[in-house]
């Protein structure tokens, strides 16, 4: 595919992901407004958010200053190179920058220097697999710093928790995380949890839930059913939006699981803030369409 | 909503309280990671005068720069504040800094410092940025760009009308304490096994 015209499709994704709130985020931030009493600092925050949310759809600005780390994870076809799909998405995040949908978010972490353009080592991290069929599809997750340092990883068991190595301790993993991070990842937040893996697949795993649509139904009834608890147990905490109190502590909770070691029982929360900003494209014969699921 | 015009006395910052929802108008500065570490490492020329008596935004806004060469704030909600509770007491006292804006509320030195020096804590609503950033109406100058980059750069603002909500005050009270502490019991619970 022509390299500009490639480009142009991920500076529209990048766009869209920074300035346009997934709709399935709007609405569950609008139920939870619904669930807040009228009159109420948690019900006129949600309140204010969807409106913060409308302004920057409207006028193409960032939903969050933070606009994060952005995350590329892409399938393609045998009519694309990974060469070229690197550096449409590399251009387009600089690109992006200077429109100002994106911050200058990539810091050099030994001289301090931000370079400016979102371009770094591992910026943007691109996830690349092949697949057999001609096209491609592209999910962009824009997670933000503050959620990122609310993001945890335990390792079971775990004695302060009383955790041990099942699903129940996978469970008390999640609320201490969420009872940790209490407004500081923005709450009313979604919580990603990865189950099992290595160190660095876990946290992968986990933040991979994020793309899901927080209207899915897991296709494991056992992770179901941990999804729906925790769901209503963290909702019980009382934390509310940005830690000031109410019913609305998680928009939704999306675990995910890989193989283990017998030796090793990771369980990775990857906390994003209520700005769950996220844009998918799919390319195929040459046309480009974008959606959220 | 009580209308507080900067710069401020300690005395009227005195009269605040903990859930008080404040609307904000004057100069205010952002700072950030690299900005609270500068300030305390060293006498602060570039910023000293305007914090006096005034307020700091932790803030990392993306920020436009026209043809002319005149800066304007596109997204500009708060950033997590207890990254710079090692940094924020002395801060407050050196500087005569008589509130801090950010989100997720601070520790219990910055509190203690409130108290003693006369400041307090305000939550502006975490990624709220569009709509804060139209708060932001003018701004005045900008020091360290090149050193410190967008984010973290002292930026020196005018801000109309800024809405923020007292969540730490001069009388030893902290919203963040009181949800921490509400939330521990039904945490408690629910490790013991919930329903």
């Amino acid at each position: 595919m022509d390299p500009e015209k490639l480009k142009g499709h991920f500076l529209e994704l990048i766009r869209r992901a920074s300035t346009v709130l997934p709709p399935d985020v709007e609405a569950a931030i609008a139920r939870g407004a619904e669930e807040e009493p009228d009159d109420t600092a948690a019900a006129s925050t949600l309140g204010l958010l969807l409106e913060n949310a409308r302004q920057a759809s409207e006028g193409s600005t960032p939903i969050c200053q933070d606009t994060g780390a952005l995350y590329f994870f892409v399938e393609y076809g045998p009519d694309f190179a990974p060469a070229e799909i690197e550096a449409a998405a590399s251009a387009a995040a600089a690109d992006a920058t200077a429109r100002y949908y994106l911050r200058p978010n990539a810091v050099d972490p030994v001289t301090g220097e931000n370079s400016g353009n979102n371009l770094g080592l591992g910026a943007p991290a691109l996830q690349l697999s092949a697949r057999a069929e001609n096209g491609m599809r592209v999910r962009l997750l824009l997670k933000g710093g503050g959620s990122e340092n609310a993001s945890v990883q335990y390792k079971l068991p775990d004695s302060r928790l009383g955790a041990g190595r099942d699903l129940e301790g996978v469970r008390k993993c999640v609320v201490d995380a969420v009872f940790a991070a209490q407004g500081k990842g923005c709450s009313p937040g979604v919580v990603g949890v990865g189950i099992g893996g290595n160190r660095d697949t876990s946290y992968s795993c986990a933040k991979k839930q994020l793309l899901r649509s927080l209207d899915d139904t897991n296709p494991d009834p056992l992770l179901t059913e941990l999804e729906e608890r925790l769901f209503a147990e963290l909702n019980e905490l009382g934390i509310g939006p940005m830690g000031l109190g109410g019913r609305t502590t998680v928009l939704g909770v999306k675990a995910g699981k890989l193989h283990r070691l017998p030796a090793c029982f990771f369980v990775s929360v990857s906390y994003c803030c209520w700005a769950a900003r996220k844009a998918f494209m799919t390319i195929r014969e040459g046309e480009v369409t974008y959606d959220w699921d | 909503m009580i209308g507080i015009k900067l710069p401020v006395s300690a005395d009227e910052i005195r009269t605040l309280k903990a859930g008080d929802e404040v609307s904000i108008t004057g100069v205010m500065v952002t700072a950030r990671d690299a900005a609270h570490k500068y300030l305390v490492e060293t006498d602060g020329e570039d910023v000293r005068d305007v914090l006096k008596d005034s307020m700091i935004y932790h803030c990392g806004p993306v920020v436009r720069k026209d043809e002319s060469g005149e800066y304007s704030f596109v997204a500009a909600g708060p950033t997590t504040s207890i990254r710079e509770e090692p940094y924020e007491a002395p801060v407050i006292e050196k500087y005569g800094v008589r509130g801090v804006i950010g989100k997720g509320g601070m520790g219990a030195k910055t509190l203690e410092a409130c108290g003693e020096f006369g400041s307090v804590y305000l939550s502006a609503l975490g990624g709220l940025a569009t709509t804060l950033a139209q708060s932001v109406v003018e701004v005045l100058d900008v020091k360290k760009l090149e050193e410190f980059g967008v984010p973290e750069a002292f930026w020196v603002i005018r801000v109309e009308n800024f809405p923020a909500i007292v969540t730490m005050d001069s009388h030893g009270r902290s919203l963040h304490d009181e949800i921490a502490e509400l939330s521990k019991g039904n945490y408690e619970r629910l490790l013991k096994g919930g329903r």
